[in-house]
Formats: C-alpha cells, sequence, structure tokens
C-alpha cells in the first residue's frame, strides 16, 4: 500500500530503524548489539534502544533514552555519543553563521535548501530533522546509514579493537594478579609494569565502547547487564557480578546480609560463572585470556555448582598462562 | 593502409598469438579483438585472462562460448555502495552458477578472483573438487561462507598456490582448516587469512610454512599469537609480504627478542600489516625491516598513538604505500611527509567512528604536508575531520599526478573550515590539475558548481563518487555531458531528479553503471529509461520504509530509494530477489 507521502518522517535509515550500520541477522560481531539475536526478542532490550534514533519522537515509539545507561555504573562510554553525522539542525547552524557576502547566491542557495531539506527531506537523514530532541550543542543520536563510507568488516573489526595496551594495562592486571594476560613465559615480567614512557601521558585516551553483556543468576528473576570494557580482567568482573547480585541474594535467602562475598571464581562457592560463547556453548569464565573471553562472550550466567556438572568443576583453574589453542 | 593490413595477415596465426600474449591488460586484449574477425578469433582463443567487471552484465555461458581457454576469471558482484551497507545481503552476485557452468564444461580453471560477491561453502566445495589444476583463490569482501569451505580448499586443492582472503565476513565453523592442507602440500607461495575470527591450529600452521618453502606472503589473523609467530617465521626467512596477528608481548621478554632476531633475518620482507592486537612497546622488533619497506599497513591498529607510529615510520624511507589510522594526526603526517619520499598511495581511515569531536582526526593540515613533502604521490584516500579550498588548491599544486582521489570528510557537508564556503573551488582544482585523475570521491558541502569543473576538465574520469552533494539537476548533467570516460557513477542522497536521469540514456550504454540512491528520481522515470534502453537492466530495490506491496504497482511519481543499472549483454538476471525489480 502506498502512502501518500512517499517520505515518511520518524526512521531514520531505510529499511533498517533499527541497525545502525551492522547486520543484524547474522552478525554475531555487531559492535553496539554485542548480546546475540535471541537478545533482541526480549522486551526491555535497551542495547537495541538506546541505539534506536529517538529523533523525532517517531521511529519504532521505543525511544526512550536506555535506563541501562543510568545503571551502567561501571561507567562505560555515554550512551549519548553516537556517531551523529548530521541533521537538518547541523545545516542549519552550519550554514547560519557568517555566511559570506561575496558568495550570496550560493549561501542563499544553500541555506534555502536547508530550509527545503527539513520538509522534503532529499536526504536519507533529513527526514528526520523534524524536531531534534537533543538539546543544542549536543550531539543528537542519529545516524547515516553508510556513512562515513568505511566497509562492514573495518567498522566491526574497529569496534571490537581492545583499547591500546599501554602499561596500564599490564600494571591493571598486575593487580588483578591474574594470568590472564598473554604475559611471557620466562621470568622477566617486572612487576610494576612497564617503564612509562612519558610521551604517551599526553596522548588522548582511548576510550573503550561499552560491551553491555546480560547476566542472569540461578534463583534470581531479574537479570543485570554489566560493561565488559570496563574490566580489564576476571577479578574485577567477579567483584562487580557480586556486587551486583548479593543484595538479591541475600533477600532471596531472607538473611539480612551475605557475609561472605560470592567468590564466583575459585570454584570453592555454591556458584559458579559461566559465559555464553558466540557458538552458542556455555562455558567456564576464566579459561582463556581476558581479550579472548572478550571477543566470543555474549551472555552471562551465575550458576549454581549443581547445574554446573558438564562444564567440569576444575576446568578453570588450569594453567591461565597457556593461550588455548586447539590441536 | 591497405599495404599494413595485407603484411599483418602474412603472419601465421601463431606468430600473431605469440604477439597477443605480451598483451596483458585486458582492455588491450579487448582492444585487439576489435581490429578484424580474424583478430577477435584469434584472440578468443588465445585469452586465459577474463575480467568482468560487473558479474551480471554477461553470463557464465557467453564467457564460456567466447573463451573457451580461459584459465583465469575475476567477477566483481554486488555494487560497491554494497560496502556501506546500502545494499540487502541476498541482492545477488553468486558465484555458484560460473563454477558450475565452468565445470559442465570442461573448463580448466586455475585462478578465480571475486569481489563483492556471494560465496557458499556449497560453491567452494564444487570450486575445489572440479578443477584439479586450481591454484589461486582470492576473495575481497565477500560473505556467505565459512571456514568449512575454505577446509575443502585446502584439502583438495593439490596445486593451490595462493589463498587470500581480504576483508571478508566467513563464519567460524571451529573446523580445522588449516589442518586439512595434506602433508604433500608444499607449493603455497600466498596464504592470507587474516580476516578471519577464529582459532587457528597454530602448530599446523608452522608445520605448513615449513615445508612450503616458496612461500613468499603470509598474513595470519589475530587468534596467531607473538610467540607462535616468532618460530613460523623462522622457517620462512624468505618471506616477502608479511601480516602479524597479535602483535602483543613483553617488551623485554626473551620472546620479544627473539622476534626482533627473527626478523632481522627476514632480509625479504617488503610488505607489513596486521597488528591486530598491539602494544605498542613491542614495535621496536620490526624496526629492522622497515629500512626496505615499501608497503606498511597499520589501519587495523588503533592501539597505536601517534608518537609511536611516528617512531616506526621513521625508519621507512623507502615506503611507497601506507595505510593509517587517523590517530595519526596530522603531526604524524608531517614526520611521513618528511621520511617517505617515494609515497605513492596513502589511506587515512578514520579510527572513532562514534564521537563526533575526536581531537585525534587528521585535518586540511596534514594533506597539505603530505602533499609538500610526497611529490609521487598518486592515490588518495582521505577520511578528514576538516577541509578547506585553500588545502585543496595547495595539494592540486603540489601533486598534479593523482589517478585515485577520495576525500571524505567525516561530517559530508561540512563546508571550508575557515570561509564556510562550499569546497567547489577546493576540487576544481584537483581536477584542473591532475589531467591522469581517473576516480574520484567528493564530500562535504558542495554545489552544481563542483560538478561543473568536473565536467570540464576531468577528462580521463572514469569513477565518480558522490553523497549529499549539488543543488539541482545540473550538476549530474555536468558530469554526464563532460566525463567521456565515464564507467561508474554512484550516488546518494543527492537533488538529482529525473530530468538528469533521463537526459542522455544512450550514455549508460557507455557505461559499466549507475547508482542512485536516496535521490529525486521517481519509478515512472526509471520505468521510461528501461523501456527506452533494453540494453540496460534498470532495477529498483524495494525494501524497508520505501516498501510498496508486490501486487500493487507503483505510483510513477512515487519516488525511488535505490535504483542501480547497469549495462548487459543477456537481459534481466533470473536469480533477482523478491525486493529487487527489473524493470
Amino acid at each position: 500500500m502506498l502512502s501518500d507521502n512517499p517520505r515518511p518522517g520518524g526512521a531514520l535509515i531505510s529499511g533498517r530503524p533499527m541497525s545502525i550500520l551492522s547486520r543484524e541477522e547474522e552478525n554475531d560481531d555487531n559492535y553496539m548489539v554485542i548480546s546475540s539475536e535471541e537478545s533482541s526478542s526480549y522486551p526491555d532490550s535497551e542495547l537495541e534502544l538506546g541505539l534506536a534514533l529517538s529523533l523525532g519522537g517517531g521511529g519504532k515509539g521505543k525511544s526512550k533514552p536506555p535506563a541501562a545507561a543510568a545503571e551502567a555504573a561501571a561507567g562505560g562510554v555515554y550512551w549519548e555519543r553516537y556517531a551523529r553525522i548530521l541533521t537538518a539542525e547541523d545545516f542549519r547552524s552550519v550554514v547560519s553563521t557568517k555566511a559570506p557576502s561575496s558568495s550570496s547566491s550560493s549561501s542563499s542557495s544553500t541555506v534555502t535548501k536547508a530550509n527545503n531539506n527539513s520538509t522534503n527531506g532529499c536526504c536519507g537523514t533529513k527526514r528526520t530533522a523534524e524536531s531534534p530532541t537533543s538539546p543544542p550543542g549536543r550531539s543528537p543520536i542519529s545516524q547515516v546509514v553508510g556513512w562515513p563510507p568505511v566497509r562492514t568488516y573495518r567498522m566491526n573489526s574497529l569496534a571490537n579493537a581492545k583499547s591500546p595496551i599501554t602499561e596500564d594495562f599490564f600494571s591493571a592486571t598486575d593487580k588483578c594478579k591474574s594470568n590472564n594476560v598473554i604475559t611471557s613465559l620466562d621470568n622477566k615480567t617486572n612487576n610494576g609494569g612497564i617503564v612509562t614512557d612519558n610521551s604517551t601521558a599526553n596522548e588522548k585516551v582511548f576510550v573503550k565502547k561499552s560491551l553491555f553483556v546480560k547476566v542472569n543468576m540461578d534463583g534470581i528473576p531479574i537479570g543485570r547487564k554489566v560493561d565488559l570494557n570496563a574490566h580489564s580482567c576476571y577479578q574485577t568482573l567477579a567483584r562487580s557480578l557480586d556486587e551486583m547480585f548479593r543484595p538479591s541474594v541475600s533477600l532471596l535467602a531472607k538473611r539480612s546480609s551475605v557475609e561472605e562475598t560470592l567468590r564466583l571464581l575459585d570454584g570453592l562457592s555454591e556458584f559458579v560463572l559461566t559465559y555464553e560463547d558466540k557458538d552458542g556453548d556455555w562455558m567456564l569464565v576464566g579459561d582463556v585470556p581476558w581479550q579472548l573471553f572478550l571477543i566470543s562472550v555474549r551472555r552471562l550466567r551465575i550458576m549454581k555448582k549443581t547445574e554446573a556438572n558438564g562444564l567440569g568443576p576444575g576446568s578453570h583453574e588450569k594453567n591461565r598462562r597457556q593461550l588455548t589453542v586447539h590441536i | 593502409m591497405c599495404l599494413f593490413r595485407d603484411m599483418m595477415s602474412y603472419f601465421p596465426e601463431e606468430v600473431l598469438e605469440h604477439v597477443f600474449d605480451f598483451l596483458t591488460s585486458h582492455r588491450d586484449r579487448n582492444a585487439v579483438s576489435l581490429v578484424c574477425k580474424s583478430w577477435y578469433s584469434l584472440e578468443r582463443f588465445s585469452r586465459e585472462k577474463v575480467f568482468i567487471g560487473n558479474c551480471y552484465a554477461v553470463n557464465p555461458e557467453r564467457l564460456i562460448a567466447r573463451f573457451p581457454r580461459v584459465r583465469s576469471l575475476t567477477l566483481k558482484g554486488k555494487p560497491h555502495f554494497a560496502d556501506f551497507n546500502l545494499v540487502p545481503h541476498d541482492w545477488g552476485g553468486d558465484v555458484y552458477p560460473w563454477i558450475e557452468a565452468m565445470t559442465k564444461n570442461g573448463i580448466n580453471l586455475e585462478e578465480l578472483r571475486l569481489k563483492r560477491m556471494l560465496v557458499s561453502d556449497e560453491s567452494l566445495e564444487l570450486l575445489a573438487k572440479s578443477f584439479p589444476n586450481f591454484k589461486s583463490l582470492v576473495l575481497v569482501s565477500c560473505e556467505g561462507f565459512t571456514t568449512d569451505g575454505l577446509a575443502a580448499i585446502a584439502s583438495n586443492c593439490r596445486f593451490l598456490r595462493e589463498l587470500d582472503l581480504q576483508e571478508n565476513e566467513v563464519d567460524d565453523r571451529k573446523g580445522h582448516w588449516l589442518s586439512c592442507f595434506p602433508d604433500s602440500c608444499t607449493s603455497l607461495v600466498s596464504l592470507n587469512f587474516a580476516c578471519l575470527k577464529g582459532e587457528v591450529n597454530v602448530a599446523a600452521l608452522e608445520r605448513l610454512v615449513a615445508r612450503c618453502h616458496n612461500l613468499r606472503s603470509l598474513r595470519v589473523n589475530h587468534a596467531v599469537p607473538l610467540e607462535a609467530l616468532q618460530k613460523i617465521l623462522v622457517k620462512a626467512p624468505q618471506i616477502n609480504d608479511l601480516g602479524t596477528g597479535s602483535f602483543v608481548h613483553d617488551p623485554d621478554s626473551e620472546t620479544s627478542k627473539k622476534m626482533k632476531n627473527t626478523l632481522e633475518n627476514c632480509k625479504s620482507v617488503r610488505s607489513l600489516s596486521g597488528f591486530l592486537d598491539v602494544n605498542p612497546h613491542c614495535l621496536p622488533a620490526v624496526y629492522p625491516i622497515c629500512t626496505d619497506l615499501t608497503s606498511l599497513n597499520l589501519s587495523y591498529a588503533p592501539g597505536i598513538y601517534s608518537n609511536e607510529l611516528i617512531k616506526l615510520i621513521c625508519h621507512c624511507k623507502k615506503l611507497e604505500r601506507l595505510w593509517i589510522l587517523d590517530t595519526i594526526g596530522d603531526k604524524g603526517l608531517g614526520a611521513v611527509a618528511s621520511t617517505c619520499k617515494e609515497l605513492q598511495e596513502l589511506r587515512v581511515f578514520p579510527s572513532d567512528l562514534y564521537g563526533a569531536d575526536n581531537a585525534a582526526a587528521v585535518t586540511e593540515e596534514g594533506l597539505v604536508s603530505i602533499s609538500a613533502g610526497c611529490p609521487k604521490l598518486n592515490s588518495l584516500l582521505y577520511f578528514c575531520q576538516q577541509m578547506t579550498n585553500a588545502a585543496l588548491i595547495t595539494v592540486a599544486k603540489n601533486c598534479p599526478n593523482f589517478i585515485r582521489f577520495r576525500l571524505c570528510t567525516l561530517n559530508p557537508v561540512i563546508p571550508d573550515a575557515v570561509t564556510n564556503l562550499p569546497l567547489d573551488e577546493g576540487f576544481g582544482a584537483i581536477v584542473q590539475s591532475c589531467k591522469g585523475l581517473k576516480r574520484l570521491s567528493v564530500s562535504g558541502r558542495l554545489t552544481d558548481q563542483v560538478f561543473l569543473y568536473i565536467g570540464m576538465y576531468a577528462e580521463q574520469l572514469e569513477m565518480l563518487s558522490i553523497a549529499f552533494a549539488g543543488d539541482s539537476d545540473k550538476g549530474m548533467l555536468y558530469v554526464l555531458n563532460g566525463c567521456k570516460k565515464l564507467k561508474k557513477l554512484e550516488i546518494r542522497d543527492s537533488p538529482f531528479g529525473n530530468a538528469a536521469l533521463l537526459s542522455d540514456m544512450g550514455k549508460y550504454e557507455t557505461m559499466r553503471s549507475l547508482w542512485m540512491s536516496s535521490c529525486e528520481v521517481t519509478y515512472g522515470a526509471c520505468k521510461t529509461l528501461a523501456e527506452k534502453m533494453p540494453t540496460l537492466n534498470v532495477e529498483i530495490i524495494n525494501e524497508g520504509e520505501d516498501q510498496v506491496e508486490a501486487s500493487s504497482s507503483p505510483d510513477a511519481r512515487h519516488r525511488v530509494e535505490k535504483m542501480y543499472l547497469y549495462r548487459t549483454l543477456v537481459g534481466p538476471r533470473r536469480d533477482a530477489p523478491d525486493f529487487v525489480w527489473t524493470l
């Protein structure tokens, strides 16, 4: 059925109101939507909503800013920092400021164009520009399909790329005192981390993108989400999860407080921490180096030890120095 | 004239064939085949390498009929904008019918190079089992296959020389495809699996490299750690082109020292890439090979700060090709300009695709420095935060040799950063100065004026990419009327409409293809064009917001969201999915 208005407003991206620059059908490595396809069927998939175009209040109607952002106490990247490329708002600000008098014809035509564009929207993005919801000066949450013109493969690679492994990384993992980093097998690792190169202090710190995954715990009906990129090793992750779930555990157990931590990683408590990898298998957390874990994890589950038989209670204690190499 | 013709006919065919052997460019061979019937006939039986720029312009049957001795086939499938998610995945470009047809007709295929095609595991299996002399598979920006398909290739292609996977989306099936190379396989010259996401059997890789003494090019993926790569390189000191995997280690460790020593031994390395995961402090290990390096690709390594990049590049005085991220900054580009005097090709990719205010991005300053320091520059892809006309004019003066000039401002409609004017004059200077320009991508605030310049000056232009530019149909008309050698025109989000589309319909027969999306062309105009030009396939991609029910016929005034038209010898394609309408 043909609509009267050949250019429906609201949704920004032709054909793909939800996805931004990724292929949600098959690509597990969607750079923003880290959880797998199943999660998109969850009613409160805030991850997708956060990415949905909230311009104009149209789209699919679920355009509230994600509550997960507030919840992400782990402090991921601010949700507003998306690749805003352009809206008519931009055109107006660009054109209206200091329009040079020497080329009055071109400037007036551009002004006209900007104004026209907000109504007839000849460019893909301008359709949504009717009522940009973001405050002036702030980057509105909008996106242009295919701009900047970078191959999907490269986009995904960048999105999955880790922050630079500087000396901070090494010292942080030293603090974690875990061996899940690719350390050398000889004795020369210095405990204090690598000697700092002062030049790096002046460099802009590369901000990691958020890597939110769902976490469910057996016996607790409501799941949580955790930003994996806010952590650099398993220990801090476990601590964070512990903080998240302990109140619920104590509630369930009808105790006033739970004294001990959940001790998710040491195999001695009644719970184990597991994750679903991109092949759909459930694995014990802690076996592979942290970076490798980040690449393959889809979601987490805190399982009762009794349930985790198939995963092998001792497997996470095997030597973490070695990279997992399948022979 | 007459005399010449008679003289040529005295040459026996074998001699002519031998002469034709020296013609390697497919354009030359195409030209030769047009001279006369006997040359046509001679040429087609002796042609071994065929290049098909649009897989739907011909079909497998015609290929085989005309070139029965074809050994090497290059095919391109989806339109270029498919790289940027503008084309649905199942649009087409399936290679299977081609492989099937060649199998059935006894073609002795040795080499297959595909770009933006759909490649299934079935295709790869059929390929592997059907052509006993198969030697070379190059897949660029393809999808549809998994590591199972690669396993089939590895297992069956006994004389495989080249397996080159560039930027493909490959599903990892956890099989051990690398282990599928039999022990008898010693013929590998080039192995590139950098784009694979999964684990590989590192021990098998080591053994494979050890027995392939002719290996010249090896590009591994992130799953191959530094220690493993070091051991592998010990077995392959003759290597020419190296792509590292993960380059992370404690720089003071034994392993890092060993790596440095091993690399010192690899005296033939001329091309370096990878660093998919990198500890910048490990980079000094590669300094030994930097001196003779001609090609360096660090565009997948966001973890290297500008200063470290500069330190590395200062060692690379012979660099001819550099692919880098904009984390290098203008200052870094200045260092490149002072060091790399032989530079011919530069690509600066955006590192931060999500922030609007990226302090590390490059600006017009970096480009100007490069142009001043590298006079041999002829190929550019530059993603930048901002640009100015003055800078472009300077660049045009410094580098008149551009063959490819692609500029992408991160904000596609940003005007001159200083004067706030459109960037028309800047690009105008480029096309006026660079008489050999074959490929151009424009961006930034642009009016019809820039297209007037392009039409006037870009006489050799073959491919033009336009986005968010122009004011009216005149812009597109300037280009269509002016650029006589235009082969590919792709336009998105620009106000070009029916008048421009229909003004010179015959023009499209001289071109490979035209893409227009989010422009002002209507269904009616597309239909008219399709009716008047039976040698063109005019396809409408009908999906998403714009979707029209198949049963109803859209209004002629309905604006078309995505149109792709191309010349063809074989009429509408039969494999078009539901959402693609060939008018």
